[in-house]
Order: structure tokens, then sequence, then C-alpha cells
């Protein structure tokens, strides 16, 4: 995994809640094993009924077309699992997430793929949106993870918190197999117990025990 | 790959539902089933084929042939496998990344989710079943409701339910916001389950019993948040907007965003305009263009004979494109078995192959723009169905009730002949 110590540069402004992962990485209508991200990153949003492009939907203004950081509502990546939907940002460089709240899984795949995903307390995510909206595009966002700070333009500085467990990984870019299996003994030794305990939970097909 | 004996694959989202499909239907989805098949072989893992008899979809199959025991715990790369929940099982709905994970080590790494208890009083009105009552629930605590939270759903109303009816319930839990749901086991679980095909047998299935029996949360368990909601005299439910959140009875009104906090507003307004809707209107007499009884939601035999009941005697109304989709090709054998297809086919229904088929709209069927459909899945998104297709969720009474109107009816009153 990559490892994650700074995010700086341009902040994108998407100040709605209970997006969906369906809405930012459709699948209907071309789906294909091996996409261009970039291009399906609100595939369905970015144009109008017509086919024509909304040039008022954020992610196709010319200064948030890339970013570092993206800014966000409450449960954002709500709904299905696909992880599709985290890729889809790293595509145009975001590689921190900052909402008022996330949906679990969708944290949980920020997590996996190196993107910082933060939610951050209500007055710091006000702070945070307005300054975002008049920077306009303008690359001058930072997050930190080392200092666990945020800063923005007229001294915006937002000290956040996040669990050490989580904070190593990122910084270490730490491999989650890797690390799980240096506890295969204590791995094997459950699976053991298990097998006596309650044979049944061990065996996929437990009625040819 | 640690387990190859303990882990599956299953073809659902991308094979075509068509009847008499097979894997060059959808050409769409075939490298993701070439793919499946060559990883699985490399890994020896077994695969769900689509010609095998337990193919279907995942969330489907694994309650069926007895793969999912109470106490049990599952990792699928699918936001649905909570449904499973509905035997008692712990599963955990993961990514592309936090999967391999579970394949390279069979295990999870989490963050212990906080308890939620939801639970389900009253006894349910005509026609209403576990779809409805999940779709209350999620009326009244929201798709954030369940958020950082494993939800038992408890009580009598919960108790009263078929296994299909809790696996159904439980399917919802995502919509909710968690990623885990579950109803302790009891004896209507072990009456569904013994038998099953891999279900322990003999004194094996004794010793389980025994420990199953045990697994039911403590009189005075804690919960960091506990929820009751009432289903006394619950009517069929039905979405109105692009949120599985936003719910109406079918006999009730959508909400006028005007009288709504400025935070659930903006939402409501561009749902409504998305659904082709005005606030405050009657959802009953909405013309619907298409009709689709199917997913891991509700295409289990309990729910093709819910709709059956209703289609029998019937004929789908000129202009509505209605099809079923069987969960799992176990369910198709079942409901030909019993005669279910030909109800279905003799009202005008096609009666299609297993899979995941309009849910998704990733196999080549789905809506046009503009098209309202009816649709007993769990995800009312827009574009979900189709670029533009306006998805309203309801329970099999519902669905088939609106394809042989034509309109959004009352069930209630079609089957009383008022309608
Ligand atoms: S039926 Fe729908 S919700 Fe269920 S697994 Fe398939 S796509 Fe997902």
């Amino acid at each position: 995994m990559k490892a994650f110590t700074k995010a700086a540069g341009v902040a994108i402004p998407f100040l709605e809640n209970d997006v969906n992962t369906d809405q930012i990485a459709p699948v209907g209508g071309g789906v294909k094993l091996h996409e261009d991200y970039t291009e399906t990153l609100f595939k369905n949003r970015r144009r109008r009924d017509d086919g024509s492009i909304d040039e008022s939907f954020v992610f196709n203004s010319p200064q948030f077309r890339r970013g570092a950081i993206l800014v966000t509502g409450h449960n954002f990546g709500c709904g299905s699992s696909r992880e599709s939907a985290v890729w889809v940002f790293q595509a145009i460089g975001v590689s921190c997430i900052i909402a008022r709240s996330f949906a679990d899984i969708y944290r949980e795949n920020c997590l996996q793929n190196g993107v910082l995903a933060l939610a951050l307390p209500e007055a710091d995510a006000a702070r945070l949106e307005l300054s975002v909206l008049s920077a306009n595009g303008a690359p001058v966002f930072s997050v930190d993870l080392v200092e666990r700070t945020i800063e923005g333009p007229d001294g915006l500085h937002i000290r956040f918190e996040i669990s050490e467990a989580e904070r190593t990984r990122l910084l270490e870019g730490l491999d989650d197999i890797g690390l799980t299996l240096k506890q295969l003994p204590e791995i094997e030794a459950w699976e053991k117990r298990m097998a006596s305990e309650a044979p049944w939970a061990q065996h996929a097909n437990a009625s040819s025990l | 790959m640690r387990r190859p004996d303990l882990t599956f694959s299953a073809l659902d989202h991308t094979p075509a539902s068509k009847p008499g499909r097979d894997e060059f239907t959808n050409p769409e989805g075939k490298p993701f089933i070439d793919a499946m098949r060559q990883g699985s072989r490399e890994n020896g893992v077994r695969v769900f084929d689509l010609n095998d008899a337990e193919h279907g979809i995942s969330h489907v199959v694994a309650p069926e042939i007895g793969m999912v025991l109470p106490g049990a715990t599952h990792a699928v790369p699918d936001s649905h496998a909570c449904t499973v929940g509905g035997l008692g099982a712990l599963a955990f709905g993961c990514g592309t990344t936090e999967l391999e994970h579970v394949l390279a080590t069979q295990v999870i790494a989490l963050i212990k989710p906080k308890r939620m208890r939801v639970n389900i009083v009253g006894k349910l009105g005509a026609h209403a079943s576990a779809k409805d009552v999940a779709l209350n629930i999620l009326s009244q605590i929201g798709s954030s409701g369940g958020r950082g939270h494993a939800i038992e759903f408890a009580g009598e109303a919960a108790r009263a339910l078929s296994v299909e009816g809790r696996l159904t319930l439980c399917n919802l839990t995502i919509e909710m916001g968690s990623r885990s749901g579950l109803v302790a086991p009891d004896d209507t679980t072990f009456q569904w389950l013994a038998g099953r095909p891999w279900a322990p047998g003999g004194a094996m299935w004794e010793r389980a019993l025994t420990h199953w029996r045990t697994l039911r949360s403590d009189d005075d368990a804690f919960f960091d948040k506990d929820v009751t909601v009432n289903c006394e005299g619950l009517a069929p439910q039905i979405t109105w907007g692009t949120d599985p959140a936003q719910v109406i009875p079918v006999d009730g009104r959508t909400p006028d965003p005007s009288s709504m906090p400025a935070d659930k507003r903006a939402l409501a307004e561009r749902a409504l305009a998305y659904m082709g809707l005005a606030g405050g209107e009657h959802i009953e007499g909405l013309p619907v263009h298409r009709v689709f009884i199917g997913s891991c939601t509700n295409a289990r035999l309990p729910d093709l004979r819910e709709a059956a009941a209703i289609l029998r005697g019937r004929k789908v109304a000129e202009g509505v494109v209605a099809l079923v989709s069987p969960g799992s090709g176990k369910v198709k054998r079942e409901a030909e078995a019993i005669g279910l297809d030909s109800i279905f086919k003799d009202a005008g229904f096609i009666w299609g192959e297993s899979a995941c088929s309009m849910c998704a709209g990733a196999n080549g069927d789905g809506g046009q723009s503009g098209e309202r459909i009816l649709s007993t899945t769990n995800r009312n998104f827009e574009n979900r169905q189709g670029r533009g297709a306006r998805t309203h969720l309801v329970g099999p009474a519902l669905a088939a009730a609106a394809a042989v109107s034509g309109r959004i009816v009352d069930v209630r009153k079609l089957a009383d002949g008022q309608a």
C-alpha cells in the first residue's frame, strides 16, 4: 500500500450529503474489467440527459478536474461496497477525503488504499467548507498526517484526531496481509480450537463431517 | 489463498437473466465471468457456475444450501453480505482490497462496531411483509441511522418472520448504514436449516444445536442505541425518492419539502425532481412502465408466492414490461414444480433466469430514462436501474399489483376488488 503523509494542493468542495457509490462510480452501461477511472467518476452526473456536459457540476469545472483533497458532507460513500468509488478519486489525484461523516465500508475502502478519510466535527467541517468554497480551486490547502493538521489560507488551522493504529498504518503504508500473517500461529491455534469446539463451523460442507 | 476449502465464487452480477441465457448473452459481463472462473480455478475455489444446480445470487444460495450457519462469520465483497444475518450469522460486506486480506489470511481486521437493537413490535397489516418492515424502519431511522453499529433485529415481529422474511429484513441493514445485522437464531431458524445439504447432520447437528441455542442476547444486554419500531397494522410501504429511507405507505402522499428542515429539503427537492413528482402528491395512481421482481432482497420462494397470489387470474397491464428473476436455480426449480412459473407467464411476466438482473443494471437489463419502475430490490439511487430510470422500492405484492394495474395501486384494495 502507498504511504500517506501529506496531501497538498486543490481542495474540491462537493458539499452534498448521502452521496452513494452508485453515483460516484456507476456500473451500468459500459462497465469494463479495466476501466479509465477518470471517466467513471460521476459518469452520470457529469452529463445532462441529452448527453451534453453539465458545466455547473463541480467535477467538470476546470479548476476541479484534479485535486488533492475532497471536502464533502454526511454519510459519504453509502451504498454498494465497490472499491472503484475510491479509485475514481485517486485517479484525479485525491489522496485525502474530508467529510462530515462516512459510510462504514467506504471509510474502510479508503484506508485500504492509503487514502486518508477524515470525519471532522461539525464546527471544524463548517470552517473548512467555507474556506474551500472561497478558495475556489486555488492550490492552498494541505493535510499533514504527521502533525495531524489541516492548513489553509487566512491562517486556517485545524487539528484533527485519528486513532494511532490507523495513523501508523497510513504513514508507513503497511501491508495489512503481511501484518496479519505475523499472527499466523494465533490464527492457526484458534482454528484448531474451533475445529474441536465447533467443528461444523470450520467446514464449508458440514454435512460431510 | 489460505482456505480455498472455505471460499466460494458466485456469478451473479454480470450474467444475463433473460430466459435461456448463457454466458454470452450479456457480452459486457463475459470478461468478468471469465476472470472469475480463471481466478477460482487457479486457487482451487469452487465456482457456482451458470450450469450448476446451486447457481444463483450468492446471498440467496449461501443460506439455502446451509453454507451459512448461526454464529458463523462470513465476508463477501458485496455490501448485501448482511442478508445472511437472517440465520443468525455475522456477515461483513467488504471492498476488494479488504477481501484480498480475507482470502490471504482467513481473518478480517475490524474496529469493533457499536451495538444497536431495533425492536420490532406489533402485527403487520394485510399484504405487508418483511420488506415493508425494513422500509418502515428505514423511514424512521434514516439511511445512516445504523452507521458504526451492528444491528440486532429483535422483538415479537422479528420473531414472527419466516427465515426468508428475516433474510429480506437483514438484507436492508446496509441501507440503514450498518455493515452487519442479524436476527438471533431460534426454533424457526433451526427448523429451516435442518436437512439443508451443507448443514451438519446426525450427532453433529445435535451438538451444533446445543451451541446455537446459546446464541441470544442476555436479557440485560447493553446496546449503544436501542429503538423500537411499531409495525401494528403496517400498510404496504413504497419509496418515493432516491434514498431508500424516503418511504411512505402506499396510500400516503409524497412529503412537502417546504415543511422540512433545511438539510433535508434540498435532497428531497432533488429526489422529487428526479422522480418526476411534486410534493404532497398521492403516490397511488402514478403510471408504471416496468415491474421487476427479483434480487437478493425479494426473490425467494415465499416472495414469488406472494406475487403470484396477486397475479393469479390477472394480466399484466398493456404497455408494462414485467420481469421476474428467481433468486437462485433452486428457487426457480421449486417455483416451477408448484406451477408458479405458469402463473407468472400466463399473466404476461417474463420468467427469467437467476441473476442480479435489473437490480444493479450491470447485466444488460434495465429501464429507460423517465420510466417508472416498481422494483422489489433494495436501492432506488439515481440511475441505478438505468440512466434516468425512476425506481420505487416495494415488496412483491405491491409490485405484482402495479404490474396488473399499470399504475401504483394499494394492493389491499386490489385484492378486495376495490381497485
Ligand atoms: S441482487 Fe442487487 S443488491 Fe443483491 S447482490 Fe445483486 S446487485 Fe447486489
